[in-house]
């Protein structure tokens, strides 16, 4: 599991690669957190396309992420979810704080 | 001829083996020929009942996991069981949103495996551990009806 994290304005951006489970999400929560930190952006961008595996841990990732955000009136974008990912996130109501767009 | 096929494995309850647990079942798996939907649905039931056994069962020690999986015809059973601390109260474990981990959960976990597989069937006793048995009806495809 790996994350590329850019910054440019107020826009963050993380690519998340790989599988997000339970092992892999304490790693990406903290490098996610730090660039929050550093950079107080007012909208992040969770790019979810090279992601090949979730279970509800990533729903705790994205959730946890925009407590963060919202505090600071920011919102959150998760874009490129494949079908088995989109389904867990829609399975949690996840849409109702987040946008939430599927892979094209 | 019946297709029936069976495989069991001991796991310690480290967060690595998450992955490893549900690589090995949804490959156990494939036998069925199941279509890529299928697989990932087991994938990730598997991934949030050992993750379980881990943040729950043995939340600050180091313990066993069970899996013991099984096809028969054409459904998947996966057993998964700990000797951990057991869930007090069955019923509002499996809500979905409800969780007693401060970190970072969802409460999402029986939600993903009861809404992934087909049934799911839980017992527990505290102090003694617990049993999730899950089921999924594999669909038999042309391919796969020819082979047999």
């Amino acid at each position: 599991m790996a994350v590329e994290i850019s910054a440019r304005g107020e826009v963050l951006t993380a690519v998340l690669i790989g599988e997000i489970d339970h092992h892999s999400a304490f790693y990406i929560r903290k490098e996610i957190d730090s660039a929050i930190e550093l950079n107080m952006p007012s909208l992040l961008i969770l790019d979810f396309e090279r992601v090949t595996f979730m279970d509800s841990s990533g729903i705790g990732l994205v959730m946890g992420r925009y407590k963060t955000i919202a505090k600071r009136c920011g919102e959150v974008h998760v874009v490129g979810a494949k079908p088995q990912i989109y389904k867990v996130m829609k399975l949690s109501g996840l849409e109702r704080l987040v946008r939430l767009e599927k892979c094209s | 001829m019946e297709n029936k096929n069976s495989f069991s494995m001991t796991v310690l309850s480290k967060s690595v083996n998450e992955s490893f647990v549900r690589s090995v079942v949804s490959a156990f798996a494939l036998g069925l020929d199941p279509t890529v939907e299928e697989i990932s649905d087991i994938k990730t039931a598997v991934s949030e009942a050992v993750t379980n056994c881990i943040v729950h069962a043995y939340k600050d020690t180091i313990g066993k996991i069970y899996i013991s999986c099984e096809i028969k015809d054409n459904v998947l059973s996966v057993k998964i069981r700990d000797r951990g601390v057991g869930i007090e109260n069955i019923e509002q474990a499996m809500e979905p949103l409800f969780t007693t981990s401060d970190d970072e959960r969802a409460g999402l976990g029986f939600a993903v495996m009861e809404s992934f597989m087909d049934s799911i069937k839980v017992r527990s006793a505290v102090g003694k551990g617990t049993t999730v048995l899950l089921k999924k009806h594999i669909s038999v495809r042309y391919a796969n009806k020819k082979q047999r």
